[in-house]
């Protein structure tokens, strides 16, 4: 297994993608989008946005994308990431409980970690940086109470 | 089509390359062990920004071609509390949930399957529509130059990670 990319390369490196994103596709990075129009292609009923399938493209591509990184450094593992007092079947439900909880919040805010926070951040959009600010204060009032599921 | 399905590719091939697929490393962020989700973040924004603005300044680019995330002040701020607390629960957003999912961590699937319950969730009726601001920017809302928002932007990222650096090495 091979040591993870500097963050600032990284960065750097995700930071053209989205560049190119904006000058290639006219938009940005997303990734709870593409949640919300696969649940809308299903209840087809009450679609929340217009037919828009260029999430499930990116998305699909992402899906791949960190597959290929993850082989190429042998960090494709069968595993559950939990901390050490955590059993499986708890870290399951709070991974699952967790992901509902980030499902709605970014369903009321339009977007989530990359689609408001990335993709908005760089271009200066008001509510992706109350989104993010939001976001973040949550996450660090609750992670004291945390503590126990993760250290 | 091929462009989205090209981008998202090397989204998360980047993702991964930071150790962004990897819910262990990601909490480190909160408990201040590990800077890495400040770090690529923050180095990602400032990178599009800037290019965004040079690119447009220059002339190569129409900025206002780019779709802007818009604004509803009051939902993006519960939906970003809400997000918050089920992001540190789970360790993992759903971008990155994507990437631990495909290099096989079960909590990543769950995470995703979770995400799937979560959008079902109607969202609050006339709240979620309220405070609607359209395409409203920084410099809009200071009332000062974009490059001066940009400059700001930088300067602050610049601290940021002069403090995690210093954090990182206490801890």
């Amino acid at each position: 297994m091979k040591p993870y990319a500097d963050p600032y390369v990284a960065g750097v490196a995700l930071g053209l993608v989205l560049l190119a994103s904006f000058v290639l596709a006219g938009r940005g990075l997303g990734a709870s989008g593409a949640f919300t129009r696969v649940t809308d292609m299903i209840t087809t009923a009450n679609p929340r946005q217009p037919a828009d399938n260029w999430l499930l493209y990116e998305v699909a591509g992402v899906v791949l994308g960190g597959f290929a990184s993850a082989l190429l450094a042998g960090r494709v593992r069968r595993e559950v990431e939990r901390g050490p007092r955590l059993s499986r079947t708890s870290r399951l439900a709070f991974a699952f409980g967790g992901g509902a909880a980030m499902g709605m919040g970014a369903v009321l805010a339009r977007g989530c970690t990359s689609g408001l926070a990335l993709t908005g951040g760089a271009l200066l959009s008001v509510g992706s940086w109350i989104f993010m600010l939001a976001a973040f204060a949550s996450a660090y009032a609750l992670a004291p109470l945390l503590r126990r599921a993760w250290r | 089509m091929i462009a989205a399905f090209a981008i998202g590719v090397a989204f998360g091939f980047a993702l991964e390359r930071a150790g962004l697929g990897s819910a262990r490393k990601l909490i480190g962020q909160f408990y201040l062990t590990d800077f890495t989700v400040f770090k690529v973040m923050f180095t990602a924004i400032v990178t599009a920004m800037l290019g965004a603005f040079w690119l447009s300044r220059l002339g190569l680019v129409d900025l206002s071609s780019v779709y802007v995330p818009r604004t509803w002040l009051l939902p993006q701020l519960a939906g970003g509390l809400i997000f918050g607390v089920g992001f540190v629960i789970a360790g993992l957003c759903p971008g990155t949930s994507c990437v631990a999912a495909a290099t096989g961590r079960g909590d990543g699937l769950a995470v995703v399957a979770g995400l799937f319950a979560g959008v079902l969730v109607p969202p609050f009726g006339r709240f979620a529509e309220s405070t609607a601001r359209g395409a409203w920017t920084l410099p809009e809302l200071l009332r000062v130059p974009y490059g001066v928002v940009v400059l700001g932007v930088v300067l602050m990222a610049l601290a940021g990670f002069a403090a995690a650096g210093r954090i990182e090495r206490r801890a």
